[in-house]
């Protein structure tokens, strides 16, 4: 058992803090989303540039063929640097990997260079209306018509797609399938075209991260099929299974700075005195500290056993739980101040909400913890 | 990097689990508990003989010169067992007092803890396990943190309501801190001490959770397992939950005792906070999940509760640290933001 870093991770980590701090994202534009992301459009270019857009890529696709422990110290060191997301993040995260895992050379020729300088922006086109949690379900259709395929039918929660030039689009192309995951493809849809329409759906916090998506009539060459036809679900999985690797040490430094932030507003109240107060920040202090640990412990799974132990599947309920319970105790401690309109805290405790939805549910992320880490039996 | 067990560790733990799976059933507990914590001296001399006590002591006193770490798999597996030994006192006091005590303490102590010559007690002077019969007491002393050496004391059985267990309230006695006049030493020790009760907590509530899931895979109602019913099961993740928090601070702190002792000081207090807790919470949600069953006394999670409700005392409660973990937080912010 070794809980330092190893004299390479170590020396990665020295590299990219010395490029952080010489080459700062600076503060982002207040107010227009738009102008937000594009600040992120740009640091992502700067990142890509210096060979830092894609590090947990293989270094023949402009990655750094990171170690998942250099993958975890990366997302560490943007987010302590204060650093945002590069703009591309599902891109690099679930696009990239998916073709390289799936597509064909042709494929990745054509696609992995844009997605790591940020010159084409993805969106994931998987949940729908009636299609959440129970992904399998989903009713969008592709009909054959030659060397195409036409997709009619509508996408929901759909984030960057008023910037995407590429959606990973699930559509079901066998409706006659015994099994509901079955009849499934994945395609790579382009964005700018007539059957596709964008609506921003606005959010309880009223700015809008996320989208419809109308299809009618979406035209896709059979050439951008993704994995084959009617192999969609698979090669969904892949994408999903790319999900929550390394985000998770991003989002843990996040709480960790938002948690100091409270502990600094309450000590200058001096609320510190309060043996109440103090109670609650040492257990959000412990929560923070359980949840890093605990991510750390499922990265030397992985790398051990090549898939993650019990704990792999706690980190993203723990995450979403403690931010909830810090936003909340914010509220507390510094009253009408932390929900006036458009204050910081007031933002981040509606923001919160979605965590414990996005990117599963807690109530989805407890039942797989049931079935597939317990081995409880599922109810007929 | 690499936050797990190492393959030596792990087979440590694997011998462990066997040899008291065969020697410490619960018909074993239950015999030992049903009279009043009678320690079961055929498996203690075999512990002894094994040098489980002197894991963590230096050769050099006949000890098997091993760490924290490994004393914590023990700890753990002992814990799950909830073997009616006085391992964990006996085996936490030799850790605490070869890494942070003086020559002259290590000279008087270690040898005959290490070969389970003599025994030591650890607690306070409230609440202290395995005192009566102990050589030397290892006592936390609330308000400073430090840990005293005591001996001489005078132990008066205490009746808990964990009777795998032996417990006793402390009077007079010598008491000199443990590693010097107060030094940093002292504080180390007793963190040791809260690291070793906090690592057998792990092994409670695992045992307390894989009873569980035993239970109500097996259990029907209404036709189905009741580990079919979504309530039942996300009660089990909670579970699952507070057992890896519990696990993944008590390794931190075991692992910094040895590794990076100036981290140990938070690390212990993370530990002792999520097992003072998280096993009271797993061994209650165990008694729930295993319906009027788990109310008797025939079936045996009570054990594991009532164990954890001292364990949790043992460590002195969980506000306690989470208050210094507060105030650890708020120093380094303060820190931050005036340097």
């Amino acid at each position: 058992m070794d809980l330092t870093f190893s004299a390479e991770e170590t020396a990665f980590r020295d590299e990219l803090r010395a490029w952080l701090a010489a080459n700062p994202a600076g503060a982002p534009p207040h107010g227009d989303e738009d102008a937000h992301y594009g600040w992120r459009r740009d640091w992502q270019r700067r990142l890509a540039d210096a060979g830092w857009a894609a590090v947990h890529w293989p270094r023949e696709h402009g990655g750094r063929g990171a170690t998942l422990t250099q993958s975890a110290i990366y997302y560490e060191e943007l987010a302590a640097a204060g650093a945002p997301l590069p703009a591309n993040v599902l891109g690099l995260l679930l696009a990239g990997p998916t073709i390289m895992t799936w597509g064909t050379p042709e494929q990745q020729e054509r696609h992995l260079v844009p997605i790591l300088t940020a010159e084409e922006i993805w969106c994931q086109g998987f949940s729908e209306p009636d299609a959440g949690s129970d992904l399998a379900a989903l009713k969008t259709r592709a009909v054959q018509d030659g060397e195409e395929w036409v997709i009619t039918g509508q996408k929901v929660w759909t984030s960057m797609a008023q910037y995407a030039k590429w959606c990973m689009l699930v559509a079901r192309t066998d409706p006659d399938a015994p099994k509901k995951h079955q009849g499934l493809t994945y395609f790579l849809l382009d964005m700018e075209q007539d059957g596709v329409e964008v609506v921003p759906l606005k959010q309880i916090t009223g700015e809008s991260e996320f989208n419809e998506l109308f299809l009618d009539g979406a035209r896709v060459p059979a050439a951008n099929v993704l994995g084959g036809v009617g192999n969609g679900w698979k090669v969904a999985l892949t994408t999903l299974m790319n999900e929550r690797s390394g985000l998770a040490f991003f989002l843990q430094v996040r709480m960790r700075q938002l948690l100091d932030q409270l502990i600094g507003e309450a000590a200058e109240r001096g609320l510190m005195e309060d043996p109440v107060v103090a109670d609650r920040l040492g257990e959000l202090h412990l929560r923070c500290e359980v949840l890093r640990l605990t991510a750390y412990r499922g990265l030397t799974a992985i790398e051990t056993y090549g898939q993650p132990g019990p704990e792999g599947s706690l980190t993203k309920w723990m995450w979403s739980d403690t931010n909830q319970a810090l936003t909340q105790l914010a509220a507390d401690l510094l009253g009408p101040e932390a929900l006036t309109a458009g204050a910081p805290w007031a933002f981040e405790l509606l923001r919160a909400r979605g965590n414990s939805i996005e990117g599963g549910t807690t109530e989805v992320l407890k039942n797989i913890v049931a079935e597939r880490v317990l081995g409880l039996p599922r109810l007929k | 990097m690499h936050f797990d067990l190492t393959d030596d560790q792990k087979e440590i733990r694997r011998v462990a689990r066997e040899l008291l799976a065969a020697r410490s059933s619960w018909a074993r507990v239950r015999e030992a508990a049903e009279a009043g914590a009678a320690y079961d001296e055929g498996l203690w001399r075999e512990l002894c003989g094994l040098g489980w006590p002197g894991i963590a002591v230096s050769e050099e006193f006949g000890g098997q010169g091993l760490g924290a770490v490994e004393l914590a798999v023990l700890l753990e597996e002992l814990g799950y067992a909830c073997a009616a030994t006085p391992f964990l006192s006996s085996a936490a006091a030799a850790a605490a007092i070869e890494a942070c005590g003086s020559e002259e303490q290590r000279a008087r102590w270690l040898a005959a803890l290490a070969a389970g010559e003599a025994t030591a007690g650890i607690g306070t002077r409230a609440l202290c396990a395995d005192g009566v019969g102990a050589a030397v007491l290892v006592l936390l002393e609330r308000p400073s943190g430090e840990a005293l050496l005591v001996s001489g004391a005078e132990c008066a059985p205490l009746e808990t309501i964990d009777p795998t267990r032996r417990y006793a309230t402390v009077s007079g006695g010598d008491a000199e801190p443990l590693g010097g006049r107060g030094g940093a030493g002292a504080v180390a020790a007793a963190d040791r001490v809260r690291a070793a009760v906090a690592a057998e907590v792990v092994g409670v509530a695992q045992r307390a959770l894989e009873m569980t899931l035993a239970y109500v895979k097996e259990r029907r109602q209404f036709g189905v397992p009741v580990g079919a019913f979504q309530a039942v099961q996300n009660r089990c993740a909670q579970m699952l939950l507070d057992v890896e928090s519990a696990r993944s601070t008590a390794l931190f702190a075991a692992w910094a005792a040895d590794a990076a002792p100036e981290r140990l000081p938070e690390a212990a207090a993370l530990a002792a906070a999520a097992a003072a807790d998280g096993g009271r919470a797993v061994a209650a949600s165990a008694i729930q999940a295993h319906g009027g069953i788990g109310f008797t006394w025939e079936a045996d999670v009570h054990w594991l509760y009532k164990r954890a409700q001292l364990d949790a005392a043992l460590l002195g409660g969980a506000r306690r640290h989470r208050a210094m973990l507060a105030s650890l937080a708020a120093a380094r912010v303060a820190q931050a933001t005036y340097s």
